[in-house]
């Protein structure tokens, strides 16, 4: 088995908010990072697949087709994008990088074919990052 | 749905690599430069992972107010600009990166409680590293 990572990098805004709590609640929370107005990150994401070497091309997986993929799904849905408003998966949900994993989990797992996601990785600055391995 | 979160921060501190049970000679054998008895000091690099399922109220596996106050209150006060061969905790043990992770290892474990504490990794220089933990396949 081996295991390839590819990296991109998008910028974005967004800022954490739950209308289901109060203000003070809100603020209490997430502080500065409640401003509606938002703010932004240039994020770093690193996709991780797994597979066997195929014999003939010596490939885990064609890196055009992978970041052909990252480029559909991700880098075109969030790339200067206010996060909030418009990406479908943070209208109810939350923006945080730990949302954020997730969400780009879900949008590659079902579009990789030849080789198997096995880690989703962001970066929200170079002093924090979530790591997603899927349902374990 | 287990997520992990790692946090990175940066502390400077002094060490001297010496067993009060060793002659000098093994001393410096063992420990090179290390051994110089007027010390040395790094500005070392700590990471700390945690992980849980994403709280649904605040989208978050551990709040980041939560974790730095803890790691500044409980950590970096302790170590950050300090010698630490007179620390209590290496009143016995020497200050190799190997006993600092262990030693921050074992106050995370003991005090943190907001989120289960999965690695604490440690970066001397930017060529050596250590861990102690989980090791996420």
């Amino acid at each position: 088995m081996v295991y390839l990572t590819r990296k991109a990098e998008f910028a974005a805004s967004h800022y954490y908010h739950n209308p289901e709590l109060s203000q003070e609640e809100n603020q209490r929370l997430f502080g500065k990072c409640n401003n509606p107005n938002g703010h932004g990150h240039n994020y770093v994401l690193e996709v991780t697949v797994k597979g066997e070497v195929d014999p003939r091309s010596g490939f885990v997986v064609d890196l055009k087709q992978l970041k052909e993929t990252m480029n559909r799904e991700v880098l075109d849905a969030m790339d200067h994008r206010f996060l909030n408003k418009e990406v479908p998966e943070f209208a109810k949900k939350i923006p945080t990088t730990e949302n954020v994993a997730i969400a780009i989990w879900q949008r590659l797992a079902p579009k990789l074919t030849t080789a198997r996601l096995h880690r989703v990785r962001v970066y929200e600055n170079p002093d924090l990052f979530v790591d997603f391995y899927g349902d374990e | 749905m287990i997520v992990y979160l790692t946090r990175r921060y940066r502390f400077s501190a002094s060490h001297r690599l010496h067993n009060e049970a060793m002659s000098e000679t093994e001393n410096r054998e063992t420990y090179g430069k290390c051994n110089n008895p007027y010390g040395h000091g790094h500005n070392y690099f700590l990471e700390v992972t945690v992980s849980g399922p994403v709280n649904v109220t605040t989208g978050m596996v551990c709040n980041l107010i939560d974790l730095d106050g803890f790691v500044h209150r409980e950590v970096l006060a302790r170590f950050d600009v300090q010698n630490l061969n007179l620390l209590p905790e290496f009143a016995q043990e020497v200050p190799t990166t190997e006993n600092l992770c262990s030693a921050i290892h074992d106050i995370l474990k003991r005090g943190f409680s907001c989120a289960h504490l999965e690695k604490v990794r440690i970066e001397e220089t930017m060529m050596n590293s250590f861990e102690i933990g989980s090791f996420m396949r």
